[in-house]
């Protein structure tokens, strides 16, 4: 070769094809986590929009902004939206299909025409759910608890239940494609104990989505028989069981929460030992307790309903395994601290929402301890302890791993860099922002204010004051990153390989990767996270 | 360029033994989907069978034990026209897995045929929940929950089999236009493993809907 | 702009100060691990400060003593929480034997409670202190959920069926009474007051009230009027079980299987009479009252029964037809709705 090629000519994964229509037809596994970031964002602003409506009305102790229906239906859309169209495709989608493949060193994932159609599913499931929402919108709840969703809700419920049924098909092809490219397309060398814990986390979130999606599905499908054919399967007037609706519903709604933490666990996993230079710490014991989470998630479903009449026994069961399985969660966080310590550490942008991800999920785990005591569950339960609580796990957790992921792999993703300081000051804000909203909500819950509640009793205000003030703290610190990594799309300066000098297979490719990855297969013979032997490749000392 | 093999190899596969591999263990992840869907319903079936034993009781003795019978005969036969149609693509005898192909297709049909005529004669005896249904028993309402298992779960296997029916379509025009030989015939192999799921379901559906009935 | 701003709720019943020891233990607990945690991650950042852009960290990978102690400990500190917290849950589950019976209907959006003694409430509940009363709650529509935080008590209220909960005021005052599962669009307004008194009060309000009759009474009055003494008086020839001395009693049904005839059972009888039928007697004989009989006259007519037949707890069946059990007395709690029953026959005391 005579003539230089100038760099920017090359073909990346985003320069490769062009046109609208080679974005909605690839079956490129980088190109699809493109298009469900643009989905998941676009849902996610419009949770948070009725999350903002919903704590701007509970300023006053009064309706002030809106009447009690519509209040009912904010939080419904709010938890629907979120949980289903933000949380469970939130980072498993984007950044798990991003990252997964070139993590084990394959050109896609296995089923890449699959994939493809599990973001088609996702979207008309989303458009049938928006439909309903904007149509009249719901008012059930997310749980759909029976026999008010069944018989006495007025509302679009059906059509919001097909939608979410439509979306469960979604995740289970999504983690049918994980658990086949984890098991199948490793690269040569790449051993189960090679792997990154972000591969680990993502297996065990994906065995999470095939195993408790159908069963969802089935109890959705069964509201929907029952509010269209008034047949009456959970109606205690004809012979139904509605606790029985619970048991099937919480069977795959806890199991869910995993499905939303353990990525986001993945994600802080990559992050911390890349940003302390230092291996992972007790990288089987996290490892297997991945796997723990995900097995013993699926018996724990009972602890939400310690109050709902269900024998004292089972509630006992129930409460000894929810402890069991807060003994992995708890590894995690001691590895994640003895990770840091004495690492190299650096204080980017991801590592400040790793690290507040560590601390916000200690609180929202501890306060899970307090509440999988039976005794104390039955005063907190439906309280906004539980809101507080679980707001800490998928906000302060996921939300923050998101957010931390997002920015780790952005140079891979868009090629560019990101405006650092202004990036450091967006995590301080969304962590600040986010305690302010949602501790107070702690107290509340002890002080018995009740969840769902439109209006409230005056002695209440005070607390909700304080987080409404943290939730538009919160907003700018949410829309802030979405404006500035835009902006960094077009005019950041371009990211070389491995910015970070991090060690996974993703960094071994330039930036961003071409369309099948890697220019030749890579070959693995290093244990995970292994700086020592990567000294020289990473030049580091 | 000619060989079966190399033309069906994915991009992102390194060798065609990989492909085969990930392939089944695709399907049998998804098969473990579908016994949680299933199984998400015969455990609510346990259920109210347990609280209702008189009542579901009453609604299988409502079933044509001799039409479920013959519908169970078929659908094992289709699954020994499958096993063969498995056999014959492994020795490349393309002309005798078409054959099989079209023997499981219009047994299954034979099969959807007689589910349905079930059906209709149900909702003439007004057995069909929702709005139609009658039943003098003190025990209606339980009855009622028994169709209202009976159709879902029925229902949603006869659409698995629908389904099914048309996977052996594609697997009969892949065959006619001769894509399989002995070297390549994973589609066939998975195919077949969807069917025999199929068939297995409905093993447990005949033994909760129509053999409690003998009982009276 | 600030009313009554605190951070801790009132504790008013028996119960509420174990719930409060263990909040604060795990407050202390928890905070001193997340303290201890904090302040580990906040250190290494400061002290290990990456010195140079190309410097690594140390390698160490495991430590396998460390990493089975903090498995271990954790795992042994767990254990003790769910002792704990099962042993408050029992304490909680459980309503002493003296408890006072009250029964409670919900709807959307509002709590209707019957006292023995015959009074009503809407939304509001009178509860004498020191005095254990334990509360039987059913549902008209939609799953409700009986909350009173400063007892520190809730309890899902389901339609079809009977859940229990209990309490035992000890501290006079005018508490909160929520609905904490979601019911719809007034959830927010099902919402009352609980008011404990010392038990003198109670009884002066008690005679304050305009009550018909005790529910027991009550209760004969319809077992009366919906036609239920038509078959079953006491000497029906065998075409229905006998109703005295059931309450809290084994019986047998037709499936083979023993069941307890407590409150849910009874109910269940009425509703829907040939779900369990007593061994030796035929189905469809009695009608459903499914609609016909509201569900505070299902509970007055349960009082009535449980008036004929021995207290729970009692261990010796007391005979029916001759040995008066005065019910309402047994309580300590003579008022004017208290009454004396002996056979089928109900007087005003």
């Amino acid at each position: 070769m005579i003539e230089a090629v100038p760099v920017e000519v090359e073909k990346n994964y985003l320069t490769e094809k062009q046109g609208v229509l080679s974005w909605f037809l690839t079956t490129d596994h980088k190109r699809i986590a493109i298009l469900y970031t643009v989905a998941v964002t676009a849902l996610f602003f419009l949770g948070g929009f009725f999350a903002l409506m919903m704590r701007l009305e509970l300023l006053s102790p009064r309706n002030w902004l809106v009447s009690a229906e519509t209040y009912n239906k904010l939080f419904t859309m709010h938890g629907i939206i979120m949980v289903w169209f933000f949380l469970i495709p939130s980072i498993p989608n984007t950044l798990g299909n991003f990252v997964m493949p070139m993590a084990l060193g394959a050109k896609d994932l296995a089923f890449p025409k699959l994939n493809l159609l599990s973001w088609y599913v996702f979207m008309f499931a989303a458009a049938v759910t928006v439909y309903a929402l904007f149509r009249g919108g719901v008012d059930t709840g997310w749980t759909f608890y029976t026999p008010f969703s069944t018989s006495y809700s007025t509302t679009y419920v059906v059509a919001a239940a097909v939608g979410i049924f439509i979306s469960g098909f979604s995740s289970i092809l999504t983690g049918l494609n994980f658990i086949a490219t984890t098991h199948k397309m490793r690269a040569p060398g790449l051993t189960w104990y090679r792997l990154p814990i972000f591969v680990w986390s993502m297996y065990a979130t994906s065995l999470i989505l095939v195993l408790a999606t159908p069963v969802l599905a089935i109890t959705l499908l069964m509201v929907a028989v029952e509010r269209i054919f008034q047949v009456g399967i959970f109606d205690p007037a004809l012979g139904g069981d509605p606790v029985l609706f619970q048991h099937m519903f919480w069977f795959y709604s806890h199991p869910a929460v995993y499905i939303m933490v353990l990525p986001a666990m993945a994600v802080v996993s990559e992050i911390i030992p890349a940003f302390a230079r230092k291996p992972l710490f007790g990288y089987k014991a996290v490892a297997w307790s991945s796997i723990a989470i995900a097995t013993l998630g699926f018996l724990v479903w009972g602890h939400h309903m310690f109050t709902a009449g269900t024998s004292v026994y089972s509630a006992m069961v129930f409460s000894f395994l929810s402890y069991c399985i807060a003994v992995p969660s708890a590894i995690k966080v001691f590895n994640w601290a003895a990770t840091i310590y004495k690492g190299s550490i650096s204080w980017d942008t991801p590592m400040l929402y790793a690290i507040g991800f560590v601390g916000l999920f200690t609180i929202g785990g501890m306060t899970g301890l307090f509440l999988a005591a039976l005794g104390f569950d039955v005063h907190v339960q439906d309280t906004y302890f539980v809101v507080a609580h679980f707001h800490y796990i998928m906000v302060g957790g996921t939300v923050m791993a998101f957010l931390g992921g997002v920015h780790y792999w952005w140079p891979k993703i868009s090629g560019k860099m990101y405006p650092e300081g202004l990036a450091r000051v967006c995590a301080i804000v969304v962590f600040l922002g986010f305690n302010l909203t949602f501790f107070p909500q702690f107290v509340l819950g002890y002080l018995g204010m009740p969840r769902r509640y439109a209006a409230y009793p005056e002695e209440f205000q005070f607390l909700h004051i304080l987080s409404t003030a943290g939730a538009t703290i919160l907003g700018v610190g949410y829309v802030a990153p979405l404006l500035y990594l835009l902006w960094a799309w077009k005019y950041a300066k371009p990211a070389t390989s491995n910015p970070w000098r991090a060690t996974g297979l993703e960094w071994k490719t330039p930036s961003p990767p071409p369309a099948h990855n890697f220019e030749s297969t890579p070959v693995v013979n290093t244990r995970p996270y292994d700086y020592e032997a990567m000294k020289e490749e990473l030049d580091l000392v | 360029m000619s060989d079966p093999v190399a033309l069906e190899l994915r991009e992102q596969f390194a060798t065609p033994e990989q492909q085969r591999e990930t392939a089944s263990a695709g399907m049998w992840i998804f098969l473990m989907t579908e016994v949680l869907m299933f199984g998400a319903l015969f455990s609510a079936y346990t259920v109210y069978r347990i609280l209702h034993p008189q009542g579901f009781a009453l609604g299988s003795s409502e079933m044509d034990i001799l039409l479920g019978s013959i519908n169970t005969a078929i659908l094992l036969t289709t699954s020994l026209m499958m096993a063969f149609a498995e056999s014959n693509a492994q020795e490349g005898n393309e002309r005798w897995l078409a054959i099989c192909l079209i023997a499981v297709m219009l047994l299954g049909a034979v099969f959807l045929y007689v589910k349905f005529s079930e059906y209709i004669e149900h909702y003439h005896e007004h057995k069909a929940p929702g709005f139609w249904f009658e039943d003098s028993s003190p025990y209606a309402n339980n009855v009622q929950l028994f169709f209202v298992f009976y159709f879902i779960m029925t229902g949603l296997h006869a659409v698995h089999m629908i389904i099914g029916i048309g996977i052996m379509a594609f697997l009969l025009f892949r065959t006619w236009v001769g894509s399989f030989s002995a070297q390549y015939h994973t589609p066939i192999v998975i195919g077949g493993l969807y069917w025999h799921f199929v068939d297995i379901v409905w093993i447990f559906l005949y033994a909760i809907f129509y053999l409690p009935g003998l009982h009276r | 702009m600030i009313p009554s701003f605190r951070l801790f709720p009132d504790s008013a019943s028996t119960v509420s100060g174990e719930v409060n020891g263990f909040f604060i233990c795990m407050l202390i607990l928890c905070s001193l691990m997340a303290i201890g945690i904090a302040a580990l991650i906040i250190y290494s950042c400061l002290r290990y400060h990456r010195a140079h852009e190309r410097a690594i960290g140390d390698q160490r990978r495991y430590n396998v003593p460390l990493e089975v102690t903090w498995t271990v400990v954790p795992f042994v500190l767990f254990v003790g929480m769910f002792v704990w917290g099962a042993r408050m849950y029992f304490d909680i589950e459980r309503p002493p034997d003296n408890a006072i019976s009250m029964y409670v209907v919900g709807k959307q959006w509002m709590w209707k409670i019957q006292h023995p003694e015959g009074q009503r409430e809407i939304n509001t509940l009178h509860i004498p202190i020191g005095q254990p009363v334990k509360l039987t709650m059913t549902s008209e529509d939609v799953i409700h959920s009986f909350f009173v935080p400063a007892f520190r008590t809730k309890q899902d209220v389901l339609p079809g069926r009977y859940t229990t909960t209990w309490f035992e005021a000890s501290k006079a005052g005018k508490y909160h009474l929520f609905c904490a599962e979601y019911c719809g669009t007034k959830h927010s307004g099902m919402i009352g007051w609980i008011y404990a008194m010392p038990r003198k009060d109670y009884q002066t309000w008690l005679t304050q009230g305009a009550a018909e009759g005790s529910m027991a009474s009550m209760g004969e009055k319809y077992f009366h009027q919906f036609g239920c003494a038509n078959c079953h008086h006491f000497n029906n020839q065998g075409r229905c079980p006998d109703l005295r001395n059931l309450y809290m009693r084994p019986v047998q049904i037709s499936t083979g299987e023993t069941i307890i005839a407590d409150d849910n059972y009874l109910r269940e009888s009425i509703y829907d009479p040939n779900a369990k039928i007593v061994y030796g007697f035929h189905a469809n004989i009695m009608p459903n009252f499914t609609g016909v009989i509201q569900p505070e006259q299902v509970a007055e007519i349960i009082a009535y029964i449980k008036a004929l037949g021995p207290q729970p707890g009692a261990q010796e069946p007391s005979n029916p037809g001759t040995a008066p059990s005065t019910y309402g007395a047994q309580k300590g709690l003579a008022g004017p709705g208290a009454t004396s029953i002996s056979g089928s026959e109900v007087q005003e005391r």
